[in-house]
């Protein structure tokens, strides 16, 4: 067990070096290291600093806090394209415990359900019934559940505390579903 | 050893720095003479919740896993549904998309994954006026 833990840990270590400073964030796309620099539709681009630097701040990723940013109204992304679409949000947080000697992971399916649709999650990724999954932090660092999109476009998986963010020793309620409207 | 496994993964760390999830799908443009097309999650999040391609529009959470090509994108599928001219720029604006280096392989930039296991390796300069004759053949035993 110990072991896994400090593989865990040397991996989220690792992840931290190469985040991006605040002298270099927003790079021109022109000095990427991805972009083409003699491509000339370049210029035809919005710069990453143009657009982001306007919105609410985060510390990983992209430097911004897109569910800050989405609540707050500074962004009005659209909901849909088909006009059948059927826009779902859902207000239930889940605490889960098997978390090992880490804190227990609160999961807000409403920060989750304003961006995503539930069929992107259940029941290909996830089972709808709690717990049966299975979920294990090595599986979410190669990219599987929650690290299909964090650690990918979500918030980077250097953020433990996000997710594992309540306190065992003080955690006086019951694990599973909580009830609707609590702490988002 | 913490420390010493901390230290030793120094030297993998990627040196390029687009955008955290930055993703370039090279299936086919550099068999195309193409330079593969840079899509920038940061640009459309601003504009379109994750739900609207991933949902509506089928997009796979997969890098170079939904079998896009042009054809499909001006028949109105994937890209094709908004890059049209009127929700967006249309086909014929090649180079706006088709803006990363060429040999640039798939990949979602500053992934887990790719943090993990390193960047992937830059196809030779020459790669896009050659097929690719470099990918493992499947094994006919399996």
């Amino acid at each position: 067990m110990s072991g896994v833990i400090l593989r865990i840990v040397c991996l989220l270590l690792f992840l931290s070096v190469g985040s991006a400073g605040a002298a270099d964030k927003w790079l021109p796309l022109a000095k990427d290291g991805l972009h083409d620099p003699n491509n000339p539709g370049i210029h035809e681009l919005q710069q990453p600093k143009d657009a982001l630097s306007t919105l609410p701040e985060d510390t990983a990723g992209n430097l911004v806090s897109w569910v800050e940013a989405l609540r707050k109204g500074v962004i009005v992304p659209r909901t849909n394209i088909m006009p059948d679409t059927k826009i779902q949000v859902l207000d239930l947080d889940l605490i889960y415990s098997k978390t090992g000697d880490s804190w227990y992971v609160r999961f807000p399916h409403k920060a989750h359900t304003e961006w995503l649709d539930c069929t992107n999650c259940h029941e290909k990724l996830f089972k709808t019934k709690f717990g049966a999954t299975g979920i294990k932090m090595l599986d979410i660092l190669s990219g599987h559940y929650c690290g299909q999109c964090h650690g990918a476009v979500a918030f980077p998986l250097t953020e433990c505390r996000r997710c594992h963010s309540v306190n065992p020793d003080t955690f006086t309620g019951k694990i599973g579903p909580q009830p609707v409207g609590g702490k988002p | 050893m913490v420390l010493a496994l901390f230290l030793l993964t120094l030297e993998f760390v990627p040196s390029a720095t687009a955008e955290y999830g930055d993703v370039v799908i090279n299936n086919q443009s550099d068999k195309a003479g193409m330079r593969p097309p840079v899509f920038p999650h940061w640009f459309h999040r601003i504009r379109f919740r994750c739900k609207v391609c991933h949902a509506d529009l089928g997009f796979k959470f997969q890098a170079g896993g939904n079998q896009i090509n042009m054809l499909k994108i001006i028949d109105g599928e994937f890209c094709g549904a908004c890059h049209n001219g009127e929700i967006a720029w249309s086909v014929e604006n090649c180079d706006v998309c088709h803006s990363g280096k060429p040999g640039t392989p798939t990949q979602v930039h500053g992934s887990t994954v790719q943090k993990l296991l390193g960047a992937p390796a830059p196809k030779p300069d020459n790669a896009a006026a050659k097929p690719d004759t470099t990918s493992p053949k499947p094994d006919k035993k399996k």
